[in-house]
């Protein structure tokens, strides 16, 4: 907000001294400003009260149609079961992601869809979300690594799963099979297949015209050498990016950037899923979704992965990066009993089972959810993150969300763009991540 | 007129105003001057408060005094590269966009052949908001998928116009100057139109050749149009932010003050104070523009 009257303000000036135009500017400029300011008074005016009772009002950001339809199902079923009325208020994802904190410190709905892990606990450290510890008590079917994933900073448990989907290596099945390739175990069979395809004319591929997707590869190196814990006290800011550890892991990621497709920087996920597809490309660092929303219909039986290889005895293949979404309830809830009834079955089986029947890129959370409807590639998921010892998120999902978007990505990108100055990309991560960190 | 008021008609002067025309010069002035408080100095002022605290739009504002500062110049990387792009985009503009808008509008008044078909097909990319021609970009510049390496056909080694931080300012460059261009000509395609004729018929007379004619006479004369020509062209290069930010978020040799901004304050992000600073410092730039561009009118004022 500040901005965009800031920018008006600015271009403003520059005109006023020609006289013709002021009124002309003056005018665009209130319009302007009223353009800005107007959406947010008329959405505050319209989430007035229209709870309580009967009716449990719920944020969604599930704006495309396949998870908004997925969604609506679940919602339905349970206003058949409880006879209440669920107003859910569907906004764009980018926009709703953007927006949260106005979101939140406005009238937000009763019930809310968010994302586990430390996006979470920020806005539970803000006070901004209500405990459900009360009702987690009751909730069965949850591994320990998924209601860690629950938990507030405090201890208390303010987070309900839905589904998650798990990041590995993909390549397609018959790609494999066709040229010989074997799924690498540990780092040094990795770096030769990549070795290998690099030369068949067929390299690794790889993308972060995006900024996020190589956060992934960043991630799994890091807990592979570092483990889960160091993992998560790197992104809460505790340890030192100029460690000799830090160092370590883009040093190995070094090591497989010649095995790269080139112009990763200037491609973005879709187009390198696309390449994977069309046998461009032999393997991938991806989340579920990826390869599975741009593979065409009758290919995607062919999507298969492995997880990411060992790299340090220590920590095997213990961590498995896998993105939990689910529901948030807001503070001081207009219906809080309705709103935890919600809730209460959203963490059930049923819940998982209708929502993953519409959308079937992702897998449930709750070991209680039928799995007998599963593609093999689910099942294939489903073995790989119940096997793991912790679950990370994401680097965007595991810190603040300032350090991800304006430290990290640059960090990262500067890295694939040069990934000979490591000492210079480190020095200025931590000095950066000195002062987002001490605004706390 | 008068070119200075004396002291007696002055106070005559005041009484001629009835009460009703005060009600209504307070009233046409006042709305105005409000509104510019409230939405242009308020913000501004707010922005400069906002840039010495800590502040992410939940908590307490926390005054920080200089630090935002000392981290933009000393620890932001992208800082230093956004102020040079934003100078770039306008020396680029300024010294490439707007002479050639210039030269083609020259060329197009002079009456060459189909001049309606090239008026109207330069003037196209104007009515394209920014943001529209950064997808066009894309599907021209794509280094897999791009229009312009299936024309080159190197597939061995295609370049990456958009994703090699070396080129990708240039290739945005190209870009948003394709549209400034148009906009340029169709300015000064105006002003052209309503120089008198016999001023280039006394140069003519005098002895002037075409080239003298344009910059001694024809120019001068579009003084005017020069003026808000080079306002528009300082507008659009620091307000510059929509195309590359849907090429690739303004991020890997496509950074902008603009872009910064954004990125700090809105979103989830929310580094308030952060971005407030680099939006003063954004201001800065811009007062420079203005205050050069108030004394130089002033003064022009004056002397004519």
């Amino acid at each position: 907000m500040s901005r965009s009257s800031h920018g008006a303000g600015a271009a403003h000036q520059v005109v006023t001294g020609h006289p013709m135009s002021r009124r002309g500017l003056l005018r665009t400029a209130a319009i302007g400003a009223g353009a800005v300011t107007l959406p947010s008074l008329l959405a505050a005016c319209g989430e007035g009260p229209g709870g309580g009772g009967n009716s449990i009002t719920l944020g969604s950001n599930a704006s495309d149609p396949v998870p908004k339809k997925a969604y609506q199902k679940v919602f339905d079923a349970y206003e058949k079961k409880s006879k209440k009325t669920v107003k859910v208020s569907t906004k764009d994802h980018n926009d709703f992601q953007e927006n949260i904190n106005r979101y939140l410190q406005g009238s937000p709905d009763d019930v809310f869809m968010w994302f586990a892990g430390y996006r979470m606990q920020f806005f539970a450290k803000k006070r901004l979300l209500t405990d459900i510890s009360d009702i987690w008590k009751g909730f069965k079917g949850f591994s320990p690594a998924l209601k860690e994933q629950s938990t507030g900073e405090d201890g208390k448990q303010y987070f309900v799963p839905l589904y998650y989907y798990p990041w590995a290596v993909f390549h397609r099945k018959s790609f494999f099979t066709e040229k010989g390739y074997e799924p690498a175990a540990n780092w040094d069979d990795f770096i030769a297949l990549a070795k290998k395809m690099k030369k068949d004319g067929t390299p690794v591929a790889f993308c972060d015209k995006d900024g996020w997707p190589a956060m992934g590869t960043f991630d799994y190196i890091n807990m592979r050498l570092n483990g889960y814990e160091f993992h998560k006290a790197l992104m809460a800011g505790e340890e030192a990016w100029t460690s000799s550890k830090v160092k370590g892991v883009f040093d190995l990621w070094g090591e497989l950037m010649p095995y790269y497709q080139d112009g990763a920087l200037g491609r973005t996920w879709q187009e390198a899923a696309q390449g994977l597809h069309k046998k461009e490309t032999a393997m991938a660092v991806f989340g579920m979704p990826l390869p599975g929303q741009q593979f065409p219909e009758a290919d995607r039986d062919d999507i298969d992965f492995f997880p990411f290889p060992e790299i340090s005895p220590e920590h095997g293949q213990d961590a498995v990066e896998a993105p939990i979404d689910g529901f948030l309830l807001s503070k001081r809830p207009k219906n809080e009993p309705g709103a935890k009834d919600l809730m209460k079955f959203l963490a059930t089986p049923r819940a998982e089972e209708v929502y993953l029947a519409a959308d079937p890129t992702n897998i449930a959370c709750n070991d209680g959810a039928d799995t007998a409807k599963y593609s093999t590639l689910q099942k294939k998921a489903v073995d790989l993150v119940s096997g793991a010892k912790q679950i990370s998120q994401f680097l965007d999902r595991d810190t603040r969300p300032d350090f991800a978007s304006t430290v990290m990505i640059p960090a990262l990108q500067t890295f694939i763009k040069n990934p000979k100055d490591v000492d210079g990309l480190v020095n200025d991560i931590e000095r950066q991540k000195k002062s987002i960190f001490a605004a706390e | 007129m008068p070119q200075k008021a004396e002291p007696a008609p002055k106070r005559r002067r005041m009484r001629r105003f009835t009460r009703r025309d005060v009600a209504v010069l307070g009233v046409l002035l006042g709305i105005p001057v409000l509104i510019d408080i409230a939405i242009v100095w308020g913000p501004t002022v707010a922005s400069i408060g906002l840039s010495f605290t800590s502040w992410d739009g939940i908590g307490d504002i926390k005054g920080v005094g200089g630090r935002n500062y000392e981290d933009l110049a000393t620890g932001y990387p992208a800082f230093w590269p956004a102020v040079r792009h934003n100078l770039l985009w306008l020396a680029f503009l300024a010294f490439v966009a707007t002479p050639f808008g210039l030269l083609l509008a020259v060329i197009i008044d002079r009456g060459v052949r189909f001049s309606r078909f090239y008026q109207s097909t330069l003037y196209m990319p104007v009515v394209l908001s920014l943001a529209i021609v950064g997808f066009i970009a894309q599907l021209v510049l794509s280094r897999d998928n791009g229009a312009l390496n299936a024309v080159l056909a190197n597939h061995d080694n295609p370049v990456d116009w958009l994703g090699d931080s070396d080129i990708n300012l240039w290739m945005v460059l190209i870009f948003a100057g394709w549209r400034h261009v148009g906009y340029v000509m169709i300015l000064y395609l105006a002003g052209l139109k309503s120089v008198d004729p016999t001023l280039k018929e006394a140069a003519a007379i005098d002895g002037a050749n075409a080239r003298q004619t344009f910059f001694r006479v024809v120019f001068p004369t579009l003084r005017p149009v020069n003026v808000i020509v080079g306002v528009i062209t300082v507008i659009e290069a620091l307000r510059a932010f929509d195309i590359v930010y849907v090429i690739n978020k303004g991020r890997n040799g496509l950074e902008l003050l603009s872009v910064l901004i954004t990125d700090n304050i809105i979103g989830e992000a929310s580094r308030i104070g952060f971005g407030s600073a680099i939006a003063v410092v954004l201001l800065t730039v811009s007062l420079g523009f203005i205050v050069t561009y108030l004394v130089q009118e002033l003064r022009g004022e004056k002397g004519r």
